[in-house]
């Protein structure tokens, strides 16, 4: 089942650790997410007096519910987990092809001895994202979300428990390439960085704003390419910040290194701060 | 993209509640800067519901509006989706406040007998 449109069957989630080898499967048999419940269930159980009363009365029962109550409550465990441990996780999202992982392995490469970095890579299917991030070294674990198109909170959790990241780390969650529906998920990251790259078109953040209001951070990727493309870079940036007037942006190409020192100081500045 | 995956999480909260009671109406409360299309939540809420007890029910959408201020005439701008401009033509505006509210806020259930 796809987790998010339902689009197929036989479809499941997997989370690997290509160091091991070992795969587990992240649907049961059923094809039914699994469900961590909750400590502390915010709806009443439906005996409360008030339900019972309702149902026996046919009057409206108010739920006051999140939709996304589940995940918002699993995101919230993963966020105090991490906090307690001092861990910074951020949440990359972009179209595929902006440049994620390219911007991982040069990160890595260039803070990796200093500190210590785990990346969690979401992909439908493969395991060469993070086959790539292993060969810089670093520990990297694979979640294949099968046809689902966003990493959520669950998978993050079951993600975490098996990188086990160290106390005072950087962790990077490379979210599935969809600049749609990662937006809507929170997985208990401190922040969402959106990547964009300038051999998209300039006007992106406008197609799609949600995933823009939704981030603290914009990267713009590929500044190398900028004499080949006709891309605006003072309007996307005036496009970021219309639909979200306090997005940080930073432009750079991770290929060939410029504007790098600026995200370094923008990483450590945030992993100064948990 | 994501409706149906939505969908399923109102229907089993809702079926969580209702226990054998037949659902009769949903409400909901979505925010007009949530990605989340109304038409495809319908669409898809027909075929989740089927041969559960809220099969047949109605499905009641209120949409909330997120609320912005406009950074050169100071006017309040109401936002009806994320590109919404200010009525002075200005699209200098300040985050908004609410409109991305994803909520059931009720439902309505047959009497017992």
């Amino acid at each position: 089942m796809c987790t998010t449109c339902g689009c197929s069957t036989g479809a499941h989630a997997t989370l690997t650790d290509p160091a091991t080898g070992r795969i587990l499967h992240l649907e049961r048999p059923d094809g039914q997410v699994p469900r961590q419940e909750p400590a502390d269930p915010s709806p009443a159980p439906p005996s409360a007096p008030a339900e019972r009363h309702a149902r026996a009365h046919g009057t409206t029962v108010p739920l006051e519910q999140a939709v996304l109550a589940a995940n918002d409550r699993l995101a919230e465990r993963n966020r105090r987990w991490l906090a307690t441990r001092h861990i910074l996780a951020l949440n990359l999202v972009s179209s595929p092809g902006a440049g994620k992982t390219t911007l991982l392995e040069r990160t890595l490469r260039e803070l990796g001895d200093g500190l210590p970095i785990g990346v969690v890579e979401g992909d439908q299917e493969t395991l060469f994202d993070s086959e790539r991030i292993r060969a810089t070294g670093c520990r990297a674990v694979q979640v294949n979300t099968g046809t689902g198109c966003h990493l959520d909170a669950e998978m993050l959790a079951r993600a975490l428990g098996q990188l086990n990241p160290p106390r005072h780390s950087l962790v990077m969650i490379e979210n599935v390439g969809n600049l749609v529906c990662p937006a809507l998920f929170d997985l208990g990251e401190a922040a969402k960085v959106a990547i964009l790259s300038v051999t998209e078109g300039a006007d992106k953040p406008l197609k799609y704003p949600h995933m823009f209001r939704a981030a603290r951070l914009m990267i713009l990727n590929k500044l190398d390419l900028l004499p080949y493309v006709d891309f605006d870079v003072a309007a996307c940036i005036a496009y970021a910040r219309r639909v979200n007037p306090d997005i940080d942006v930073l432009s750079l190409s991770a290929t060939r290194g410029d504007g790098l020192a600026a995200w370094y100081r923008w990483l450590q500045a945030r992993l100064a701060r948990v | 993209m994501h409706e149906l995956a939505i969908t399923r999480n109102i229907v089993e909260a809702c079926r969580a509640r209702a226990g054998n009671a037949r659902v009769l109406c949903v409400t909901l409360e979505i925010g007009t800067l949530t990605c989340v299309m109304p038409e495809a939540l319908r669409f898809c809420y027909e075929i989740v519901t089927d041969a559960t007890p809220l099969a047949g029910s109605e499905l009641e959408i209120i949409r909330l509006p997120g609320i912005s201020r406009c950074r050169d005439c100071g006017g309040e701008v109401i936002m009806h989706d994320p590109l919404s401009c200010c009525p002075c033509g200005s699209v200098h505006l300040t985050p908004p406040q609410g409109g991305d509210e994803l909520r059931i806020r009720s439902m309505d259930i047959e009497e017992a007998d």
